[in-house]
């Protein structure tokens, strides 16, 4: 039974996962070991992602069910969750540009596999993320754009975490709709991710999260 | 001579335009051959370069982009020159820069652009939301224009908020009284403020007609065609972009896909009237489709077939029907869709990749449908002149044999492009891209 439940998430059957959610809270389960299982499940999302099996409206779709579940199994709980996390990122979308689409699919990746993500939100000038990562120890910082302005923009970041004597301490990693290696040349960045695995797996990789 | 022909010819013809003189004309006419020759796929004297432009020239001389969407006289300024600068096969009149007053005066939600709520010397962003809720479905197919009157404007728009306060328009009917009880109401509800503010953004927007109309016929003048022409949406987007918002519409795919199939086809009729009343208009045979939730990794192959394909496709055949060119601008990367999308009668289209493989697209469809695109916006803002000489020159031997390509940049030329870079694309292009 337990293994359904992770299984039919990653399947995307929203109604099939939610009855099972019902009626394992029904029989009493424990909240924790059915959370546990809706986070597998979102592993096996991020796998079929990173395969090119799933694309963003599987990421999306996932999100909402694991979101439902979670109100579910909220009430019941009895103690707040205490989930082991591989380390801090601190992710913005960088000053000038709103954009947050993207930046939001790799908060929520980067959360479900274990980190503990520090989200500034966007248009967030490159101080603000001088001071999170300061505040919080972060060693790791995404830098999120999706217009050409965002080139300058994540620049401008870089060259603050240099100023603030972060940047050998620091790793950065930056995305978005223009990114490429070109972009991240020009901005200093330590890397560039095409999606929200890539950006996942960079975590993991400069976190030593690997499992 | 099939319509597009005709619609070509006309355009060549350059009839009814005033000349500055003869070497205006002649320049204006090489280049309508040159566009109409590659969009064809017949080989032109060279390859064109008609780039879209939008707060690149205001930067270029100097201007904000605030600035150009309020002072229209300075942005035209910025446009000329930038024209006369470059001298690319096209030039631009129809701001892509929205008139500041209209927007100020629909309080207009939709959008955040300089001086509210980005910097003055940025560019414009969309502000997304669930304008149309998922239950709201229905409600829309119910009475689609009273929907969008009394529950989608007031969403949008600050000034038209009191619409939410009326009764549905149908209630005029009733007895003989209904009428007076609507216009009652409407008064009772402060609608007449609505009314004026709308006046005054008609009011701004005519401005804005006027003079980008007197603007393009300058550029004629001057020897520039347009390559913008009219301007419409593939129904998907309609439905992303404006009503449902990005996440909302991929839910609906799943939760509710028989609701989002019968919008769809509820919008492509308007969607085909938006570009053909456009491009009435205006005095180039092309409509511009910008596309924007279909791409790899937005959606799936079987999903890009269900839902997004076959409205954007009904769209542009009914363009071509008409003799237009549709000239989708297809944003992201397309690569494992060119198949799916090459289904276009040959000759009539303009294909305008971004991060597509360009190469692969003209194996795949360069023998179909002429191909824009698509110098990188990270060469022209961070590269050097050689680098952005060297990627034109792969696209001119690759994508522009035997012709059918038109070169611009990845999404046109990006505001922040070093104007070196786009010197150095333009100049090459015109000395590189001569079919000899």
């Amino acid at each position: 039974m337990a293994n359904d439940l992770a299984n039919t998430l990653a399947d995307l059957k929203e109604k099939e996962a939610l009855e099972m959610v019902r009626k394992r809270l029904d029989a009493g389960e424990d909240p924790l070991g059915i959370l546990d299982d809706a986070r597998r499940g979102m592993e096996i999302v991020g796998k079929r992602f990173e395969n090119s099996e799933y694309f963003i409206p599987d990421l999306v779709y996932s999100g909402e069910i694991l979101k439902d579940i979670t109100e579910m199994v909220k009430p019941k709980m009895t103690k707040d969750i205490e989930v082991k996390r591989l380390g801090k990122v601190v992710m913005g979308t960088v000053a000038g540009d709103i954009h947050d689409i993207g930046k939001d699919i790799v908060v929520f990746m980067l959360d479900v596999n274990g980190f503990e993500v520090y989200d500034l939100g966007v248009d967030v000038p490159a101080q603000e993320f001088v001071d999170k990562l300061r505040e919080t120890g972060s060693t790791v910082v995404g830098l999120s754009g999706f217009l050409t302005l965002a080139f300058d923009s994540m620049k401008t970041t870089v060259d603050a975490i240099k100023a603030a004597g972060l940047r050998d301490k620091v790793k950065v990693m930056i995305g978005g709709g223009q990114i490429d290696e070109a972009v991240q040349r020009h901005t200093g960045a330590d890397a560039y991710g095409v999606n929200a695995m890539a950006g996942v797996s960079l975590a993991k990789e400069w976190l030593g999260g690997a499992q | 001579m099939d319509k597009t022909e005709e619609k070509l010819e006309q355009w060549c013809s350059a009839q009814g335009i005033q000349f500055k003189d003869a070497a205006a004309e002649e320049a204006y006419k090489k280049r309508t051959r040159r566009l109409a020759d590659a969009i064809q796929l017949k080989v032109p004297d060279r390859v064109p370069i008609a780039p879209l432009v939008t707060f690149f020239a205001p930067n270029y001389v100097g201007l904000t982009p605030e600035e150009a969407m309020y002072d229209l006289d300075k942005a035209y300024a910025a446009y000329k020159q930038t024209a006369l600068d470059f001298e690319w096969d096209t030039a631009f009149s129809h701001l892509i820069a929205f008139p500041g007053q209209w927007l100020e005066a629909f309080d207009y939600k939709q959008l955040k652009w300089p001086g509210h709520g980005v910097p003055s010397n940025r560019t414009y962003q969309f502000i997304e939301g669930e304008y149309m809720k998922a239950d709201e479905y229905d409600a829309f197919f119910a009475d689609p224009s009273d929907f969008l009157m009394r529950t989608y404007l007031p969403r949008i728009s600050g000034v038209l908020a009191p619409l939410q306060m009326l009764p549905p328009l149908r209630m005029v009917l009733p007895y003989y009284l209904g009428l007076m009880f609507m216009f009652g109401v409407a008064g009772a509800m402060g609608i007449a403020g609505a009314l004026e503010s709308v006046v005054k953004a008609i009011d701004a927007f005519a401005k804005h007609s006027a003079s980008t109309a007197a603007f393009g016929q300058e550029l004629a003048s001057l020897g520039f065609p347009a390559i913008f022409g009219g301007m419409t949406q593939a129904p998907f987007d309609t439905i992303g972009d404006s009503l449902r918002g990005t996440q909302g519409i991929m839910l609906d795919m799943y939760r509710q896909p028989d609701k989002l199939q019968k919008a769809l086809d509820l919008i492509l009729p308007d969607a085909i009237q938006m570009g053909l009343i456009s491009a009435s208009i205006s005095p180039s045979p092309t409509v511009f489709i910008p596309l924007h939730k279909g791409p790899m990794g937005f959606m799936s192959l079987e999903q890009f077939k269900t839902f997004y394909w076959p409205t954007l496709h009904k769209l542009m055949l009914a363009l071509i029907d008409q003799g237009l060119v549709p000239m989708p601008f297809i944003e992201a990367d397309y690569t494992d869709r060119l198949e799916i999308i090459s289904a276009i009668p040959k000759g009539k289209a303009i294909y305008w990749f971004e991060r597509s493989d360009i190469f692969k697209a003209k194996e795949v469809l360069g023998d179909r449908v002429c191909i824009k695109g698509n110098v990188p916006s990270a060469l022209l803002c961070t590269g050097t002149p050689d680098e952005v000489k060297a990627y034109c020159k792969k696209l001119i031997d690759v994508v522009g044999k035997g012709g059918g390509l038109i070169v611009d940049g990845d999404i046109g030329i990006a505001d922040e492009a070093k104007p070196e870079n786009v010197r150095a694309m333009t100049d090459f292009v015109k000395e590189y891209g001569v079919y000899r």
